[in-house]
């Protein structure tokens, strides 16, 4: 089977030879490897940037943006419940051809249809599926976006017509459809796999209708991709050839493309961004990350069930002194759960300014006695929209001291620190998130009601009625202005009633060299390119 | 002589078992689980986590998974990687060619410049020679890798542009199936022009990083036995009868002091994996050092032990036959004089 992940590859790449030094082919320094190139079956980032250029999804994010627009559905109605999306597919649309050394060829004979996309759900959702099982099987993204419970029913209308019925209202749901874990697949590959028993292949040797087809995967080495001519579906590729060059430490990926081994690099090292933007022949791109680090007040806890109280510890903590030595500049101090770059975004609300003699004075109104001991968790693992959650922990302990109170700083393993978090065992915990479709809902539903149960994801465990009522409304809601209405007056709700401290969105930085043009920054965080050229 | 075979091949099998059992344990002391490790914020709902924890195994007591594992490898079955669903087999094999090369080039820059240098610094006794090769192996010797290798990719390859910053060979030029997984092999095979020469060049740092603390041993070690060698009867005969410097240091003394330098150079296996694992995350090589790390990372309890049992293996293997071919040189220690 290895043999097949090393060693796929097209005619088209056999037949290159000497060509392939004329043509254009741009490298990425990628971070890792991929665990496969199904992305139903992944988690990280990595493993999504990987199967990216070899598929779409029925709807897309515009590159660059998290706006929603039309992937291999061409158009959808949604019914007037909002319960029954019916999408139309794009006729024409060609899939790819593999030739794997070893392992079963296949030359697609029919264009894309509604089979590809049941296909692409039924995977996933049921258990008696032919490919339910392969490769491990678990199917996480699409259990945590809760599609299991939201999807009634998805049939096929006609070839170019499926319908989607869910149980309940849900406007996210089409953001959803534009995740990586729903990618379309070749439901056509499936079955000549699964004829000649070979159906592991299918994750290791992709075939999709992306603008880019699967040449070969060396693993730990490299990716190879071939433009692929009669990709109609999204924006064609402006390159011949698309190589990730698998190189995992971050100061490797910086000198490789200062010395023109690379053309892109991902994810630089802070400390690096200085030298980089002064280098002529580089590009330094940022953009504020779809994340958010913030600091629960447990409210189900005294003395947090007081309002002054959580105020107070917003007004003590000076947010701008951690954006400056944790995030090195690369964070903006955050206001609301969601970052500015997101529609429904409240400029309105302006948060707690660092205030410490603001502090003391709620703190006595609220009738609190100082010294006052609480504990402080934190982290005990880098995360996007963190970069060290201990050191916060600390700058925040120094601050809260300042005003009286004693943090005692608390860590567990990564695992049961969440587990015992999310069961509310903290009197104040950090954590963070971040986004997953650009749907504010998909921040929103971090301050719902629902997750404020024991083992919720609600680590406040705070439940506001008006919050929540909103939350609940907006989510069964198709028009994006109503619903915004609804998530502004959230924030401000949110604001007042302060069951968080709201600390940073990181800023993401993207580098490349200069002759590399058209490349979107995008929010999700994802690399895409096609439309991406060398001049 | 098999009576000897026996007898350190004996010896061995203590040896695997405890490292099977030193590996499973490790890694499962280290906190946070496969299906833990997955996780991200949105934590994991408490049946899904059994339900996976079960069809992974982890349910079960450890006692039984160490019985399981052990009866598994017993039947050959080195289990399949939680993260990529493949045999933990046929992942070894794809990429242990990377780390072979990788070794054999690290120790073929450590064999042609130490023998030679403590050869030299051994005739030279006492002169700056000497005395600098004996100070720059201590450095050497004492060299941390990862310093050493970032240094060497920022004044050779990004400043001075004399090699390749990291990878096997130029992507942007070369593309062609691998046959061997050994990338000078294939370069060669592939008969594209300049294609070998790029998969030699992207050799040059990584081998050297790795192979300085091997240069560094081999140097003081071939200077010591040279010493020694150099005051024997025989030498001193070879002198009085006239024969030239060369001649007597080149083939009648190195000769002799190569034997030890050559069960240092075996016992160096070990050195040089442990070496790889850091030398191929620098300079992302695709070989065993970097897939073991990175199966750490995530907790693939099958890859990792699978991994290590495997590295240790052919460590183990190299260790046996350089005992038994030391036997078969020295018959002293054959029969445990």
């Amino acid at each position: 089977m290895k043999s097949l992940a090393l060693a796929g590859m097209s005619l088209a790449a056999l037949l290159a030879g000497s060509a392939a030094l004329q043509a254009k082919t741009l490298v990425y320094c990628s971070e890792g490897s991929p665990e496969n190139f199904s992305p139903a079956l992944n988690t990280t980032g990595t493993s999504f940037d990987a199967a990216r250029p070899i598929y779409n999804k029925l709807t897309e994010f515009e590159r660059g943006s998290t706006k929603v627009v039309p992937g291999l559905a061409e158009s959808w109605t949604v019914s007037e419940d909002s319960k029954v999306f019916t999408f139309k597919l794009k006729k024409g649309v060609k899939f790819h051809s593999v030739r794997p050394q070893g392992g079963v060829a296949f030359t697609p004979t029919r264009d894309f249809n509604a089979d590809d996309v049941l296909f692409a759900f039924n995977r996933q959702g049921d258990e008696k599926h032919p490919f339910h099982k392969i490769s491990g099987g678990k199917y996480d993204y699409y259990s945590d976006m809760d599609m299991p419970k939201n999807v009634k029913s998805v049939e096929k209308v006609d070839d170019y017509t499926v319908r989607l019925t869910l149980n309940e209202p849900n406007a996210p749901i089409l953001a959803n459809l534009a995740m990586d874990f729903m990618a379309i697949p070749s439901a056509e590959y499936a079955a000549a796999l699964q004829k000649a028993g070979k159906l592991e292949q299918f994750d290791q040797v992709p075939v999709g209708t992306g603008p880019f087809s699967f040449v070969a995967y060396q693993k730990d080495a490299v990716i190879r991709f071939k433009a692929f001519e009669a990709h109609t579906a999204t924006e064609k590729a402006k390159v011949d050839d698309l190589v990730y060059a698998i190189t995992p430490d971050p100061t490797a990926r910086y000198s490789k493309l200062k010395a023109g081994e690379c053309h892109f690099m991902a994810y630089p090292r802070p400390a690096d961004l200085p030298e980089m933007q002064k280098d002529a022949a580089l590009k330094v791109i940022n953009q504020s990350g779809l994340n958010i680090a913030y600091w629960a007040y447990n409210v189900q806890k005294p003395p947090f069930d007081k309002k002054e109280v959580r105020q107070a510890l917003n007004y003590a903590i000076d947010k701008n002194a951690i954006i400056r030595d944790v995030y090195l500049g690369a964070g903006q101090a955050a206001v609301n759960l969601i970052p500015p770059t997101m529609w429904s975004y409240n400029t309105a609300v302006k948060g707690y300014p660092f205030d410490q003699a603001k502090a003391k004075e709620l703190l006595a109104k609220a009738g609190v006695t100082t010294p006052l001991d609480i504990d402080l968790w934190y982290m005990p693992v880098q995360r996007p929209y963190n970069p060290n959650a201990k050191r916060i922990a600390e700058m925040m302990q120094a601050d809260l001291a300042k005003v009286g109170i004693n943090a005692k700083l608390v860590t567990f393993e990564w695992g049961e620190y969440r587990k015992r978090a999310q069961q509310g065992e903290h009197t104040t915990a950090q954590l963070g998130w971040t986004g997953d479709n650009g749907d504010p809902d998909n921040f929103f539903f971090l301050r719902g009601c629902s997750g404020a149960r024991p083992g919720g994801q609600n680590l406040t465990k705070w439940c506001n009625k008006d919050y929540d009522d909103r939350l609940i409304k907006a989510r069964g809601m198709s028009n994006q202005e109503a619903r915004a209405k609804l998530y502004e007056e959230m924030q401000v709700i949110e604001n007042e009633e302060a069951p968080d401290l709201k600390i940073a969105h990181s800023v993401v930085y993207e580098v490349m060299r200069k002759e590399v043009e058209g490349y979107k920054q995008s929010p999700l965080g994802d690399h895409r390119f096609n439309g991406v050229e060398l001049k | 002589m098999l009576k000897f075979f026996l007898k350190r091949a004996a010896l061995t099998v203590p040896t695997f078992l405890a490292l099977m059992f030193i590996t499973f344990v490790a890694i499962r002391l280290v906190p946070g689980d496969p299906v833990e490790v997955r996780v991200g914020e949105r934590g994991i709902s408490p049946e899904r986590l059994a339900h996976f924890r079960k069809e992974l195994g982890l349910d079960q007591p450890v006692w039984k998974q160490f019985v399981d594992y052990v009866g598994n490898l017993l039947q050959g079955d080195f289990g399949t990687s939680l993260a990529t669903n493949e045999k933990v087999l046929t992942e070894f094999f794809a990429l242990f060619p990377a780390t072979i090369e990788l070794s054999l080039f690290a120790m073929l820059f450590a064999t042609m410049i130490g023998i030679p240098a403590g050869a030299v610094a051994a005739v030279k006794r006492g002169s700056w020679f000497d005395q600098s090769l004996m100070a720059l192996s201590l450095t050497g010797f004492s060299m941390p890798i990862f310093w050493w290798g970032l240094l060497l990719i920022m004044l050779v390859a990004e400043r001075w542009g004399l090699t390749p910053v990291s990878g096997r060979i130029d992507l942007i030029k070369y593309y062609f199936e691998p046959v061997t997984g050994f990338m000078t092999i294939d370069a060669w095979l592939s008969g594209q022009k300049g294609a070998f020469a790029s998969a030699l060049h992207h050799l040059v740092l990584p081998s050297i990083v790795l192979g300085t603390v091997p240069l560094a041993t081999i140097a003081r070690m071939t200077r010591s036995s040279m010493l020694e060698v150099l005051s024997e009867d025989y030498v001193r005969t070879a002198r009085a009868k006239g024969l030239t410097p060369f001649r007597v240091v080149g083939l009648h003394a190195l000769r002799n002091a190569l034997i030890p330098v050559v069960t240092v150079i075996g016992l160096s296996v070990g050195g040089l994996m442990a070496g790889a694992v850091l030398t191929e995350t620098i300079f992302s090589w695709p070989g065993i050092g970097k897939w073991l790390i990175e199966s750490i990372g995530r907790r693939d309890y099958p890859a990792l032990q699978g991994g290590v049992m495997l590295v240790s293996s052919v460590v183990i293997l190299v260790n046996l036959l350089v005992d038994v071919l030391y036997g078969v040189i020295n018959p002293r220690i054959r029969h445990g004089r």
